[in-house]
């Protein structure tokens, strides 16, 4: 198996490699020596195992993410399939109004197919998504989980805004336009969430 | 340029002269003072009136150990927010009487950008850095983007300095109880799980503290249990200055706020800075905690940058944010 490094995020590290003849990305959860063994090495072992559970589950529900070929919860890897798309980060900020408008609905559908099954991503940045011709992977379900109270959908959903304030924040609609497109696919009553939303804003410190 | 600042956001008042020495701070005093409640947590209208009490001598004293005459100051910068209402008041009425009386510009600046400027501005090879900035209310993952300073990750909801004087509060420790927490780590030797709480780049202390009390209540050793929170609680401060490097792709962390006194937490976040190959600062203990200097040097590069401020806008402002800041002294 040939190995080289693709990406270096915060807590792993994104190799391209070969796996059983096909190009494949290779997701390998790094040790962190700033924490204590105890911890490094349950964070490590539950998010990889989290993480695989819920890509799987994901994709069951029509959200577009990498097949899962292989995972080794010691090691921390997850083998998955390479999708050779750009990331929503590098592209929002330069593309065409119209295009982006409806990008940030498809964002917003996704996000409603996950929370009608209780999948809190738990990390919602643009950053996480891939655009390959019309679909949007999401990738890095590395601080998901299950649940099903409002609350968490709030904070996901919360997450996001912060990422288009801080990264996105000369177009200040895009989050809106993902309010939407949630609300076209959420079971249940979105506007409970956006209540919840505002009120996680108000809780912060300052607001 | 000589510029002299006044903090007292909370629990500390402090008056600091700072002087521009070819864009870098050099600072001539910086006097703090800090109101210490009997019992409890810090109450505003009590802490209000220690400033007012002490802010005239803390500025006659800082001006006289900066050895210049007051008449050399040419700007009087004070602490506009966040904080606590009454704090926040008394020391805006002493730089309003102190311009007005100097005939000199006033300015007033926001707490938290102070605090990572005050790194820029005293450290050399600091120049672009995410700050985890920590203290008793506010926990913060800051970094220039976009045009101003923004806010990556922060508490969901009580600071880290909160979370440990709370947690220390249980135990009978002193205000503030942060150092003794960590002496009694260092004879901590199980680690007890606890709640650990990352949603995107953003933390919440809560669940954790209150898991802490029960293993207190339980029975277990305190130096277990505090050597088990700070662990935890670091790991995940470092995490998310981590996450917000990785994101922004910044090569520099700057520590700030009282908790970074915190030798464990350096520490943690210095060995994740080298791992990522980046650098790590942390400024002088005195001006890490709330300071007179910092509030001083942001007003002055605030002021160097052509920001001016009339009396009617110097009205304080207690959930003043730190994305709200326009950075005008920047690209």
């Amino acid at each position: 198996m040939t190995k080289n490094i693709l990406y270096r995020g915060a807590e792993a590290e994104i190799h391209l490699a070969t796996y059983m003849g096909r190009t494949v990305v290779q997701k390998q959860r790094v040790v962190k020596r700033y924490r204590i063994k105890e911890l490094d090495s349950w964070l490590i072992a539950s998010r990889t195992k989290e993480e695989a559970k819920l890509m799987t589950e994901a994709r069951s529900y029509g959200v577009s993410v990498p097949i899962i070929y292989d995972v080794d919860l010691a090691g921390g890897i997850i083998t998955m399939e390479y999708v050779a798309g750009q990331r929503i980060k590098d592209i929002l900020n330069t593309m065409e109004h119209q295009t982006r408008k409806e990008i940030c609905r498809n964002i917003g559908r996704n996000i409603a197919r996950l929370h009608n099954h209780d999948i809190i991503h738990g990390d919602i940045t643009t950053s996480n998504m891939i655009l390959l011709q019309d679909r949007i992977y999401f990738i890095d379900f590395g601080l998901g989980c299950k649940n099903s109270e409002l609350e968490a959908k709030g904070v996901d959903l919360h997450v996001l805004m912060e990422a288009f304030e801080s990264t996105h924040s000369k177009y200040s609609s895009c989050f809106q336009d993902v309010f939407s497109g949630y609300s076209e696919r959420y079971d249940g009553d979105a506007s409970l969430v956006k209540l919840k939303i505002e009120d996680i804003v108000r809780r912060g410190r300052y607001r | 340029m000589i510029c002299l600042g006044i903090e007292g956001t909370a629990h500390s008042i402090g008056v600091g002269v700072v002087k521009d020495v070819k864009g870098k701070c050099k600072v001539l005093s910086n006097l703090i003072k800090t109101y210490k409640p009997e019992k409890g947590g810090i109450h505003p209208r009590e802490a209000a009136n220690h400033h007012g009490l002490h802010i005239a001598a803390l500025i006659r004293d800082s001006v006289q150990q900066a050895a210049v005459n007051i008449s050399a100051v040419d700007l009087v910068s004070f602490s506009q927010g966040p904080g606590l209402g009454p704090c926040l008041r008394t020391v805006a009425t002493a730089a309003r009487a102190l311009s007005l009386s100097l005939e000199k510009p006033l300015i007033g600046v926001n707490h938290c950008v102070a605090h990572l400027e005050i790194g820029r501005g005293t450290i050399h090879e600091c120049t672009d850095p995410v700050l985890l900035y920590v203290s008793g209310a506010n926990t913060q993952v800051i970094a220039f983007a976009e045009g101003k300073y923004r806010v990556f990750g922060e508490t969901l909801d009580v600071g880290i300095g909160n979370c440990l004087d709370k947690f220390g509060r249980t135990l009978g420790l002193e205000f503030p109880c942060g150092p003794r927490i960590e002496q009694l780590s260092e004879r901590g030797t199980l680690y007890l799980p606890l709640p650990y709480s990352i949603k995107g780049m953003d933390i919440a202390f809560s669940g954790l503290l209150t898991s802490a009390e029960e293993y207190v209540r339980k029975g277990h050793p305190v130096e277990d249990v505090c050597y088990s929170l700070q662990e935890t609680s670091f790991a995940m401060l470092t995490e998310v200055t981590e996450r917000a490097m990785a994101h922004t792709e910044k090569q520099e962390v700057l520590l700030g706020g009282g908790v970074a006194s915190n030798q464990r937490l350096r520490i943690m976040v210095e060995t994740m800075a080298t791992a990522r190959g980046a650098s790590f600062f942390v400024p002088r203990k005195e001006l890490c905690v709330d300071n007179g200097a910092m509030i001083a040097w942001l007003g002055l590069v605030m002021y160097a940058s052509g920001v001016r401020m009339s009396l009617d806008e110097s009205v304080i402002n207690q959930r003043f944010r730190t994305d709200m800041v326009e950075v005008t002294w920047r690209d």
